[in-house]
């Protein structure tokens, strides 16, 4: 906890996205998570790693309320959103998901047109005026989630007729078309193969020049080369959070060099 | 079998590895005979159940195609202006004073007039005699037609009139000069003439319209009979459900399946709804009785109290299987929908409605099939009998007139004491049948067509 706060010290109050204060998750009578403090940076890859069951995920869920649909989650502390309070009763989830958009594990395209799934978004939010320019969103998005040269001539195709690492691609370029400023992903390569994995690694460092990316990643690999900042998750507190370089090369906490070095998880 | 193995426990590990893979060993030999004797008893079981479903199906046809065809009398029938129209200036009104009474002779004489032509001898010195071997309806038909084009007065029209339903059974074998010998409606003399009117070609068996689309008739005229009135009533009870127990149903399902908090109160709908689901039919027709024609009053006998009990007994079916459709939408496309902030509603609306559809719909024709076949709460609010001998006058009528259904029609035929009604009851169920199959298949189209795969 100690180093959490000093890590806390070192960022500047300006870029952060994500402030959470004492957070606790608690599923009916599991205590979840234990106290997280962290600041999320704007235009940053944060990966959040650690074992199995570790909250790491839960955790993430917590920051666009999706736990909201968990009857029997209950999130405690405070999460601020640029200064705002995201459980303040005052705040709709569904306008909250529109600022944070997320991708999860498993690609999970709509039974519809590539095209339709971009433009759901932009449609339930009103950010299109007319034709043109939900043709232009869907464009942009599909450029942005590096999809748009596979799939230009295809539109009108259902998008679950792709293939996995085209889905979550595309998965992306829906959570990037309704002008998201955080970009929550939860392990978004465990079901892909490693060419594809590749690609939406790629794609990750590409978005952090317009999104704050907070991804949770059972592979340390994949922190490493993808993240500016890692936090390690254990048994539902946050250990050590910090310079990914740091956090690879220099750990603070014996757990995490446990973790990393293989002996733990 | 443990000993075999481990009797010589030693020798034993060793011999199994070295023995061949052509030689099967005891144990796999059991196996497979195990195997074998359950494949076995699967396809005994298949045989015995398509056996029992061939008895049923031949049967029904064989009882029941018999229904759909009718003996007729075709003769011409002599319409005298003095009898039918005796002012002589073709006023309805006037006509219509002429009951059937009057037309009964000159269909009797024009019997007469037909045998002698044909140069058939009668026993009968009398021509009204010879009235048992058409139906006591041609009096009637006859009146129709004349009062529907009173231009017939006063020349001679080939009648195709119903034969009584004796001479029917002649036909089709249902009545033999044995029975005939006990019976008083019709005597051995007229089935002669009968006889020597088929060679004639007076009399023909063809297929009879009347019993398709037809209305009910007394008991002591089962060749007129028809199960099409009953069939109205049931496709205006079918209306009220469709339009009752689909919205109703299916508002709360998604309401129970995807908004309510789970607690003991929907715990207890959920059981209760379950519950509801095996309440005996005959216990929603008391309930109807009760709530809509002795306390809502409602007329009773009509379609829509048959069609609001069928709604009660439809609902939970609804329910269930829309529930379950609802269930089977993977939570992925859930949580993709609410990621990209799509409110609660819309993520069902949008995305989990439309891939439960095929399910909620395929429940829907099911219930509604369950619904056309139901007979035991339509005997309580009184559905049942002989109740209506015309279609509805209008669309109103359809749901407020008093009506039967197909179910409670054929079980109103199959409790008369006239086998000709026993026939007919085996030739509505051949209908209800097509109906029913007609739904399921509707049902497997709609399935096909709308089913996604995601």
């Amino acid at each position: 906890m100690k180093d959490n706060m000093e890590g806390r010290k070192l960022v500047d109050q300006m870029d952060v996205k994500f402030q959470t204060r004492d957070v606790q998750v608690y599923y009916g009578d599991t205590h979840a998570i234990k106290d997280v403090n962290v600041d999320i940076l704007d235009k940053t890859v944060t990966a959040f790693i650690g074992p199995s069951g570790c909250g790491k995920s839960t955790f993430l869920r917590s920051l666009n309320r999706m736990n909201d649909t968990i009857p029997i989650a209950r999130v405690e502390g405070k999460i601020l959103l640029d200064g705002e309070d995201i459980y303040d009763p005052k705040v709709d989830p569904v306008q909250l998901r529109a600022k944070v958009g997320m991708v999860f594990q498993k690609p999970n395209p709509f039974p519809k047109s590539i095209y339709d799934n971009i433009a759901y978004g932009p449609r339930i939010h009103g950010l299109a005026r007319n034709k043109a320019e939900l043709d232009d969103i869907v464009e942009h998005s599909l450029r942005r989630g590096a999809l748009w040269d596979e799939v230009k001539d295809r539109l009108q195709e259902p998008g679950t007729g792709l293939s996995g690492g085209q889905q979550q691609r595309l998965c992306i370029a829906r959570a990037v078309a309704t002008e998201p400023e955080v970009l929550l992903m939860d392990e978004p390569c465990s079901a892909l193969d490693p060419i594809a994995t590749a690609q939406v690694e790629e794609l990750i460092d590409e978005l952090k020049q317009n999104f704050s990316v907070v991804i949770v990643t059972h592979s340390m690999q994949q922190a490493a080369r993808v993240s500016q900042k890692t936090a390690f998750f254990h048994l539902g507190n946050l250990v050590e959070y910090g310079d990914t370089d740091q956090i690879f090369t220099n750990p603070v906490d014996p757990r995490t060099e446990s973790y990393i070095t293989g002996r733990i998880g | 079998m443990t000993d075999a193995t481990h009797g010589t426990a030693e020798p034993a590990e060793p011999r199994r590895r070295k023995a061949s893979l052509y030689a099967s060993d005891a144990h796999t030999r059991r196996r497979n005979a195990a195997e074998k004797r359950f494949r076995a008893y699967g396809i005994a079981a298949i045989a015995i159940g398509l056996f029992f479903l061939l008895v049923l199906l031949v049967t029904i046809v064989r009882n029941g195609t018999p229904a759909f065809t009718q003996t007729f009398v075709t003769i011409e029938v002599a319409l005298p202006a003095d009898k039918l129209d005796k002012s002589g200036n073709r006023d309805i009104e006037e006509m219509k004073k002429v009951s059937t009474f009057g037309y009964a002779p000159l269909v009797d004489d024009a019997l007469a007039e037909a045998l002698a032509q044909a140069g058939i001898e009668t026993p009968f010195a009398n021509a009204k005699d010879l009235r048992q071997i058409v139906s006591a309806s041609v009096a009637a038909q006859v009146r129709d037609a004349v009062l529907a084009d009173p231009a017939l007065v006063g020349t001679s029209h080939e009648f195709r009139l119903l034969a009584a339903s004796r001479v029917d059974g002649y036909m089709k074998g249902r009545v033999t000069r044995e029975s005939v010998a006990r019976d008083k409606n019709i005597s051995a003399e007229h089935l002669d003439i009968v006889d020597q009117m088929i060679a004639a070609g007076l009399v023909e068996r063809r297929f009879n319209p009347g019993f398709v689309f037809g209305a009910d008739a007394s008991e002591s005229r089962p060749e007129s009979a028809g199960i099409g009135v009953s069939m109205l009533g049931s496709f205006f009870m079918m209306l009220v459900v469709l339009a009752l127990a689909l919205p109703i149903g299916v508002a709360a399902s998604i309401y129970l399946e995807e908004f309510a908090t789970q607690n003991r109160f929907t715990d207890l709908i959920e059981v209760n709804i379950s519950n509801l689901a095996a309440v005996p039919s005959i216990v929603f027709g008391i309930l109807g009785l009760a709530v809509f024609i002795q306390f809502a009053h409602l007329p009773s006998s009509a379609p829509i109290v048959g069609g609001l009990v069928l709604t009660l007994m439809t609902l939970p079916t609804i329910i269930i299987s829309t529930r379950a459709s609802l269930k089977a939408v993977p939570p992925s496309i859930r949580e993709a929908a609410l990621g990209v902030g799509a409110s609660k509603m819309q993520t069902v609306f949008h995305h989990v409605l439309p891939l439960a559809m095929p399910g909620i719909l395929t429940g829907t024709i099911i219930g509604l099939a369950q619904a056309l076949g139901e007979t035991a709460p339509l005997l309580l609010i009184g559905m049942v009998g002989f109740i209506a001998s015309n279609a509805p006058a209008s669309f109103a009528d359809g749901f407020l007139a008093p009506n039967s259904a197909m179910p409670a029609q054929i079980y109103e035929w199959a409790k008369r004491a006239d086998p000709a009604y026993y026939e007919r009851a085996w030739g509505g169920i051949i209908i209800l049948l097509v109906f029913l199959m007609v739904m399921n298949i509707i049902a497997i189209i709609l399935r096909r067509r709308f089913e996604r795969r995601w």
